[in-house]
């Protein structure tokens, strides 16, 4: 079950390339045993797993919060290192799983504003970044407003903006469709599917990974178990007992048409 | 306490500006320094600014919580000493004098020239008295968790009166009106003894309920040893501890009796000399700590309507406060706290003994 | 906390005032806050002169008078105070009404009642027509220091998430069955308020992690300049010269 990239465009220098990674934190325990993962230009992946495999602390790595592990991470091409931090997360869009913790300014606009004028885009061209980022989301109406006075499904879009701002290189969501309900979930896989950037999508929501992401890798006990068509994993019963994933009541993944 | 306009005079007023300037100024440097302490990854960049502001946000919070003490009373916790044991005593300066800044800016309360005068009492004042008591007490005191809970009761029990007399101390140099300090003193004193109790017993408890969760989240306790754990078939179990001095029972004992001897001596001393001024009780309890309110502040719709009922509540009850009252009130509630506090220790040490033995 | 605040304490209005930039605003309060302070208290016309700069001032926002009166409220534990002061201070005493009064008692209390309640009303007044933003970005202008201003703007930020988190505790408490009616219940109410504070320092690590991720390097960037005119100063310092005069013309007359 592990036929290499069954579909996404492969290309030159792919957005990411994970190599060897183990880490362990402080504390001793250890949470990464050898990741392997290359997600090319364009695609979108689903990271599955269940609680405590480690996805977090994978992504994490990606723009150099945890580090001083084995292995390598790469970024189109740039290798995550301190002397790259600012440009690895302008290129690393991050989506945390709670709205509230990413929007920290007291405006929307201010917020989406954060990292593009952190990154020291300043004036006309920072308000253009913000509105377009807000325009792909939908909620450029919104700009004057704070952001808890805004609906979860609402907040988490604004947190998408967010980062679409810094116009990453990758978009990775921890989580994206928690705690949405069933139209904010569509707007937003709505809005996931016309980005034309790579994305990496954490998610326990198994129908939204075969909805919105070709291929999918599991990581369990702290390397990459599997990796293929999401369709072919999630019809795969024994890997998907194995790795304490389960489809929703009812859910046949094999009734589904995907593209 | 909170301050408003034209209370104290000019010149006063403009020294305690340049006072909380500043420890303002003192703290913002020593805050960084006490954030990134407990920093594990070293991000290399700044974690003051969102700590130290989710602190303060959690202190305005905190002051919502009603501890109800009896017939429909209740109190609330005024944080200082709190946020000096849990963050450290410049974090806790910065995020209590942000909390009265904005107060001060959004809900006209305490004067904007009082800032000074509100800041340097509730903020340093009360924030230093508390981190060195605390720390005092650490450094004689065996180094268990007990111990940090009987600190930080003392600590923030000292910590309100003390706040109360430095604030005699300005009223008697700036005061614009010549109401007797002596008097201002044993009424602001006596009655605050009473407030700090409880503050100290809200505050002992608190911690004590951080340090059972998240003991390196307290900061006054940096440096308690915490027993590794070995994951043996899937369980966790306790690691082998290094050769762990005896139980320090006798110690942990005699913590509790000076405490409480302290305690009753203060509160007996303090509530004999409010006894003598019963008038002056009145306006010191119609202020800040004891407020008459059933409901709770948190459930009470948004916190500013929590805000302004709470002050309009206030002068409810000043009316009741007698000074006869005084001396039975505190005496009877300060053996009531110790007696439960005790006995809840107790219970609590019992069920928990087995699992933390205290490593030296 | 930014939510109750913008619902109840601002007044949205395109009047003069709410259009002045926040740092004029809030050096005109505290210039006027202190002029009020450095009057004479026995001249009592002053102070009504000084209310009335406050009601014009309130007029052209198209501030309600009611709710201004309202905002006042916060400042009664106060005039319990005061209205003490009389009794307790020494001095000279004088018969009111069969009452025997402090004459430098009552002097106090009218001072303290004038001066406390006209800073209460500046205050709210400041309040009410500038927005909680726009106060902050304010202070920074009038020199506060960075790292205090973002302290206090993640407090504003935070302050509704956390009360928040404390109501639903609290819902959580009652729902089980549980009753806080006396001291024996403080040590639930403490395991609530640590819980309370370990969840803030958590989420403010998420939030510096968050932040760390947008390219955070310490230094907030700068995204809206406020900048005011000399014409702005010039509005903004009608009510401080104003109130100047009147303190003037109290300490000559």
């Amino acid at each position: 079950m592990t036929d290499d990239r069954a579909t996404g465009p492969a290309t030159a220098t792919p957005s990411l390339e994970v190599c060897g990674l183990a880490y362990a934190y402080p504390d001793g325990h250890q949470a990464l045993f050898g990741v392997d993962l290359t997600v090319g230009r364009g695609e979108r992946v689903a990271l599955l797993g269940p609680n405590g495999a480690g996805k977090t602390t994978l992504v994490l790595h990606l723009n150099g919060i945890l580090g001083g592990g084995v292995g390598t991470v790469k970024v189109a091409g740039l290798p995550v290192e301190k002397r790259h931090f600012a440009e690895i997360r302008r290129r690393v869009g991050i989506v945390f799983q709670d709205p509230d913790d990413q929007l920290f300014m007291p405006t929307v606009r201010e917020d989406v504003a954060f990292g593009p004028a952190a990154a020291g885009l300043r004036g006309a061209a920072l308000e253009e970044r913000v509105r377009t980022a807000l325009e792909r989301v939908g909620m450029a109406e919104y700009a004057d407003r704070p952001p808890h006075h805004l609906s979860f499904g609402q907040r988490r879009r604004v947190a998408v903006a967010t980062v679409l701002a810094m116009e990453p290189e990758i978009l990775v969501l921890d989580e994206p469709s928690s705690n949405l309900d069933p139209a904010s979930r569509r707007e937003l896989a709505d809005i996931l599917r016309a980005l034309d950037v790579t994305v990496l999508m954490v998610t326990h929501d198994l129908p939204y990974a075969l909805e919105l992401c070709p291929r999918s890798v599991v990581l369990s006990e702290g390397v990459i178990a599997a990796d293929g068509r999401t369709q072919d994993l999630l019809c795969d019963e024994p890997l998907m007992r194995a790795h304490r994933l389960e489809l929703p009541f009812g859910f046949d993944p094999r009734s589904v048409a995907v593209a | 306490m909170h301050v408003p306009d034209g209370f104290i005079d000019a010149p006063v007023s403009v020294a305690t500006g340049v006072v909380a300037a500043a420890a303002i100024g003192v703290s913002l440097r020593g805050a960084r320094r006490e954030l990134t302490a407990g920093e594990a990854g070293g991000l290399g960049a700044d974690r003051t600014a969102p700590l130290a502001g989710l602190v303060a946000a959690f202190i305005f919070a905190v002051q919502m919580l009603n501890f109800p003490v009896a017939a429909g009373t209740s109190g609330h916790l005024l944080g200082g000493a709190l946020a000096a044991i849990l963050v450290g005593p410049y974090t806790g300066i910065l995020c209590v004098s942000v909390v009265l800044l904005m107060q001060g800016v959004l809900f006209a309360d305490g004067g904007l020239t009082a800032l000074g005068v509100n800041i340097t009492t509730m903020g340093v004042v009360t924030v230093v008295v508390a981190y060195a008591v605390f720390r005092g007490l650490l450094a004689v005191l065996p180094r268990t968790r007990r111990s940090v809970t009987a600190a930080a009761f003392a600590g923030a029990l000292l910590s309100v009166p003390a706040a109360a007399s430095f604030f005699t101390l300005l009223y008697a140099l700036g005061g614009t009106t010549d109401v007797p300090v002596g008097k201002v003193f044993t009424a602001m004193a006596g009655v605050h003894t009473l407030i700090g109790i409880g503050e100290g017993a809200i505050t002992a408890a608190t911690v004590g309920a951080v340090l059972a969760v998240r003991p390196d989240l307290v900061h006054g306790a940096r440096g308690l040893t915490t027993r590794l754990k070995l994951r043996v078939g899937g369980e966790l179990v306790d690691a082998p501890a290094a050769p762990a001095a005896a139980a320090p029972a006798r110690p942990v004992v005699k913590v509790w009796a000076t405490g409480l001897v302290t305690a009753l001596v203060l509160a007996g001393f303090v509530s004999f000399y409010a006894s003598a001024s019963p008038d002056g009780l009145e306006k010191v309890a119609a202020d800040q700590g004891i407020d008459a309110k059933v409901e709770e502040h948190a459930a009470a719709g948004s916190p500013l309507a929590d805000y302004a009922v709470k002050d309009v509540a206030d002068e409810r009850l000043s009316g009741g406060l007698a000074g006869a009252l005084g001396v039975g009130a505190t005496v009877a509630v300060g053996t009531g706290v110790f007696w439960l506090a005790r006995g809840r220790r107790r219970t609590g040490a019992g069920a928990g003994a087995g699992a933390r033995a205290d490593a030296v | 906390m930014g939510a109750g605040h913008a619902h109840t304490l601002y007044r949205h209005g395109h009047s003069p005032v709410h259009a002045l930039p926040p740092h004029c605003k809030l050096a005109a309060t505290f210039a006027f806050v202190v002029v009020v302070v450095a009057t004479p208290r026995e001249q009592m016309w002053a102070f009504g002169l000084y209310a009335v700069l406050l009601a014009a001032v309130a007029a052209v926002a198209r501030v309600p008078a009611g709710f201004l009166l309202r905002r006042l409220l916060i400042e009664v534990p106060f005039v319990a105070f005061a209205v003490l002061m009389p009794f307790v201070a020494e001095g000279e005493r004088v018969e009111v009404l069969g009452l025997s009064l402090s004459v430098s008692g009552l002097w106090g209390a009218w001072n303290v009642l004038a001066k406390g309640t006209l800073g209460v009303a500046a205050s709210a007044l400041l309040a009410a027509t500038t927005e909680l933003r726009a106060l902050l970005t304010g202070l920074q202008r009038l020199g506060l220091p960075p790292l205090l201003v973002q302290i206090a703007s993640f407090m504003v930020r935070y302050g509704d998430v956390i009360t928040d988190e404390l109501r639903r505790m609290s819902v959580a408490r009652r729902s089980r069955g549980f009753e806080a009616t006396g001291i024996r219940h403080w040590g639930v109410l403490a395991r609530t308020a640590g819980a309370l504070f370990i969840r803030s320092y958590e989420r403010g690590e998420r939030v510096h992690l968050a932040m760390v991720s947008r390219g955070w390097t310490g230094v907030m960037p700068v995204i809206d300049e406020v900048a005011a005119t000399r014409t702005q100063w010039a509005y903004a310092a009608v009510l401080p010269a104003a109130a100047l005069a009147v303190c003037v013309m109290g300490w000559t007359l």
